[in-house]
């Protein structure tokens, strides 16, 4: 008999909307339905649910709210600021900085602007996936406009240094973008503190709903409309706002940020509990991303001899839901540039799984995730023809593994 | 994505494993692009597919077709191995998404390579067979990381 329960290993992807959330947003979808700009009380009510909002998520990365913009997720708030940087800043310069790990919302956008005549340089990290600072710093130039390094990785959950990265491009007068999609509400953000001028976020990576986001804009940084056609968002992103969804947004992040570290100390144990295991119970595993300075809820393995996406289709038989970086769930040849930037060979990099648990997540699902795990590796390995090899090579020597 | 024929094959997997002394072994396929098929073939004197086993490193896709593959072609003539070709194993699966479209070629390359030894093996010829491509990355697997 297959496993009834479902449990959800895929956070990182998009997670549950809370109850309270929920509660929060359902009256703007009927009673609550007036246009903000409207001059009738049921608007002007929508237009302060809106503005408190607004004020709110200033809050909780330490700013003002005049300077969040809502957009409709991470990925329009990251093309948001590269696009309207590099036009608003060319007679300044057309070189852009990033790295090789970055969500394709910003790798995309940067080889957009390429095609456009624009220079960018994609900073390599280490294998654990951070960024080289002095690397970072040589690679300014004096055309250099924009730094954009993601505040967390989405896949493989490592932290880069963004307040040492804040304070470089402050140094040297170059913006500084960063997208904390992953990061938002996991990790604590001070935009004035870390020097950071724009950085994106997403309202469904935090229980909030999908279709909304932000990109927090630093007074004074002279970038443009992104949506012509109205005064919305300071005439920045004209448009109708989406007040579901920006009232749910605001809600799960008071509800994150007010609970983030007990959420979060919940998460580091789980995740601890089942890098250890799998460690120990799971021969030729490998750790991805950094030890220390990683996302709370991420777990990311490569299992040698084996393919990624066969493990997530015999894990959701057994309720498991999980995502890989190999090229079969990519939908290209290749593997996830994350998991070769950090220098693993394309056949290592085809058997990785990444684990992303929440707050809700028990002992008891991380313990069956990981015996679910064990079994359906080793499965795997005894039809494969590279582990084949392998024992056979070894066969002899030292029966060791 | 998959047909309830390529999930089946997939997570109950006919004939896998090994072959002792196989009359044919063939390899295909490049662990860097994320998919091996090894076929094992015993056939007898009357040059009939007595036995054939498989095992792959590969998605869903790759495993089923492999599956599929050794269902095919297990007490067949070589001759009539031959005519198992991708398009044959895919109808058999009741069809793959398109992305998935090579790894049914690479069942077909499997029978073939492994004919193809056995042929070798045996100075024999085999109508329509041509040698293998020789494409397995070996070297690059074995990388410490």
């Amino acid at each position: 008999m297959m496993e009834k329960k479902i449990i959800y290993m895929d956070n990182a992807a998009t997670t549950p909307v809370k109850p309270e959330v929920l509660k929060a947003m359902l009256p703007y979808f009927t009673e609550k339905f007036g246009n903000p700009s409207g001059i009738y009380s049921i608007s002007s009510d929508n237009r302060s649910a809106v503005d408190d909002a607004r004020a709110l998520i200033g809050t909780t990365i330490g700013t003002t709210p005049e300077n969040i913009y809502f957009t409709a997720g991470g990925s329009e708030s990251d093309n948001w600021a590269i696009k309207a940087a590099a036009e608003a800043y060319r007679d300044k310069g057309k070189h852009i900085i990033t790295t090789k790990i970055e969500h394709h919302a910003v790798l995309h956008t940067c080889q957009y602007l390429e095609k456009c005549g624009y220079e960018v340089t994609y900073l390599d990290v280490d294998e654990n996936g951070i960024v080289d600072l002095e690397q970072l710093e040589r690679a300014i130039r004096p055309d250099t406009i924009l730094i954009s390094v993601m505040f967390a990785n989405n896949e493989i959950g490592t932290v880069e240094p963004i307040a040492e990265i804040g304070k470089i491009a402050k140094e040297h007068g170059v913006l500084f973008h960063t997208d904390a999609v992953q990061a938002y509400t996991r990790l604590p953000i001070d935009v004035d503190a870390m020097h950071i001028d724009m950085l994106s976020a997403s309202g469904h990576k935090i229980n909030g709903p999908k279709g909304i986001g932000f990109l927090y804009i630093r007074k004074g940084v002279k970038i443009r409309s992104f949506v012509h056609g109205g005064a919305q968002e300071r005439a920045r992103r004209a448009g109708t706002e989406n007040v579901p969804g920006i009232v749910g947004f605001a809600r799960a992040a008071e509800l994150a940020t007010e609970h983030m570290e007990a959420y979060t100390a919940k998460e580091r144990k789980v995740r601890d509990h089942m890098i250890a295991r799998i460690e120990a119970e799971i021969p030729y595993a490998r750790l991805n991303g950094d030890r220390e300075r990683r996302l709370p809820n991420n777990v990311n393995f490569c299992f040698r001899f084996i393919e990624g996406e066969s493990l997530l289709i015999l894990l959701d038989g057994k309720g498991i839901c999980a995502s890989s970086g190999s090229a079969c769930t990519s939908g290209s040849l290749d593997p996830s540039h994350v998991l070769l930037a950090i220098g693993l060979p394309h056949e290592i990099a085809h058997g990785s799984l990444r684990l992303t648990v929440s707050e809700d997540t028990t002992m008891e699902d991380a313990d069956y995730v990981v015996d679910s795990l064990k079994e359906i590796v080793a499965h795997l390995r005894d039809m494969s023809p590279l582990y084949e090899d392998f024992v056979k090579k070894n066969r002899g020597d030292s029966y060791v593994q | 994505m998959y047909s309830e024929k390529v999930m089946d094959h997939f997570q109950n997997p006919r004939n896998v494993g090994e072959i002792a002394d196989a009359s044919g072994v063939g390899t295909v396929g490049n662990a860097k692009c994320g998919d091996i098929m090894r076929m094992y073939l015993d056939i007898d004197e009357n040059r009939i597919i007595r036995d054939c086993k498989f095992k792959t490193f590969g998605c869903g896709a790759a495993v089923a077709t492999s599956s599929m593959a050794t269902e095919l072609v297990r007490g067949k003539t070589v001759e009539e191995a031959m005519q198992v070709t991708n398009r044959a194993v895919m109808e058999a699966l009741d069809g793959l998404p398109p992305v998935k479209v090579h790894c049914s070629l690479l069942a077909e390359e499997a029978i073939h390579a492994a004919l193809w030894d056995y042929a070798e093996k045996n100075g024999i010829k085999i109508e329509g067979l041509k040698k293998p491509k020789e494409d397995i990355g070996e070297e690059e697997i074995e990388e410490e990381y």
